[in-house]
């Protein structure tokens, strides 16, 4: 096609924002999304009607994981900052040490069976603190599931938000994360330095 | 499985804006834009998977657009319905759109959806109804007639789709 020039680039911006807005009110945004940037680097958020369905790291993927909420949930993704703006927020108040707890409404429904539950229970886990794979099966009832615990957590569609970060190995070392070792030990730094503030 | 709407609309925004203004003008292009966009969202679940959504796009986009002329048409001249924010005209070929939009109105479409959209004259029969040829005899014709009529360079035809 011929090059686009800048100023269609502008309007073709500002007609994609008109597009989410218009969709919404019309109850055809199934899935609106954006990336905010974080310490731990550029987080994808996306949200249903219900609420925030999935939060995901970059060395997932945000293209790969927008492509499976379309094949999950629905087709009708679009870009729209604005319907985001709350979980931003609190996502940047929680990065700068003035929140424990997020608000938000939540989207489960990527979540079923055992892995439910254990993603259920992690808010559980106070922030500042950690429980072991091993602690966090028991509090599920299933107390010989330490894997599954693992695996639960490293396919947590709602990192940050359901904290999976907090859990750890039985001998106290972070063990693995979804978001990068790196990230999870940026996490539990950050808490630990609040918590012990407060 | 279908890809992220929002890709869609990476994909083929450009393009249906453009034939957006070459068919209804730079004023009215905005709102044949989201009410196509609109539109294909509401529909994108049911689209065949292997279906060519740059035709489908045009397709919906030729509907918006006869709707917008004929509402345009209905409610002509109040000048307190001008749109909020009157879109910057810099940089758009006003020229082209003047000279497009003395042409026939099948010659119009014809142009718009061979040589900015770039579907083949067989899709553009689709959407405008007849005949591949008559299609290709559309464009032709207006073609022709924008060589007369308009001074600056026509746009070139999709690489993809076509063959003049």
């Amino acid at each position: 096609m011929t090059t686009t020039a800048p100023t269609d680039d502008t309007d073709l911006a500002r007609l994609r924002t008109r597009l989410a807005t218009a969709a919404q009110a019309d109850g055809t945004l199934d899935v609106a999304y954006r990336t905010v940037d974080s310490p731990v680097g550029p987080l994808l958020l996306a949200r249903t009607p219900a609420g925030l369905v999935r939060v995901a790291f970059a060395v997932q993927d945000h293209d790969a994981v927008l492509q499976s909420l379309a094949d999950t949930v629905s087709p009708r993704v679009l870009r729209a900052e604005s319907l985001l703006d709350d979980v931003a927020r609190e996502l940047d108040e929680y990065f700068a040490g003035h929140r424990r707890t997020f608000d938000v409404p939540l989207d489960l429904r990527l979540l079923h069976g055992f892995r439910r539950s254990v993603v259920e229970h992690l808010p559980d886990i106070a922030y500042g603190r950690t429980a072991s794979y091993a602690e966090v099966a028991s509090a599920t009832g299933s107390p010989r599931a330490v894997r599954a615990v693992g695996t639960a957590c490293a396919l947590n569609p709602l990192p940050l938000v359901l904290p999976c970060h907090r859990v750890v190995r039985s001998d106290g070392s972070p063990g693995r994360y979804a978001g990068g070792d790196e990230a999870k030990l940026t996490l539990l730094a950050l808490e630990t330095t609040v918590g012990a503030a407060a | 499985m279908k890809e992220p709407f929002d890709r869609v609309v990476q994909t083929h925004g450009a393009t249906v804006l453009r034939v957006c203004r070459a068919v209804v003008g730079p004023v009215d292009a905005d709102d044949a834009w989201s009410e196509t966009f609109l539109s294909a969202l509401r529909a994108y679940p049911d689209l065949p998977d292997d279906a060519n959504v740059q035709a489908w796009l045009v397709t919906i986009a030729h509907r918006k657009a006869v709707d917008v002329v004929r509402r345009a048409a209905r409610h002509a001249v109040p000048v307190a319905d001008l749109p909020d924010a009157v879109a910057p005209t810099e940089g758009r070929d006003l020229d082209l759109w003047a000279a497009l939009a003395a042409l026939p109105t099948k010659q119009r479409h014809a142009v718009a959806y061979h040589h900015l959209a770039g579907l083949p004259y067989d899709e553009v029969a689709g959407v405008l109804g007849g005949t591949a040829a008559a299609a290709r005899r559309a464009a032709a014709d207006g073609v022709a007639t924008l060589r007369r009529t308009y001074a600056g360079t026509l746009p070139t035809p999709h690489p993809g789709g076509a063959t003049p």
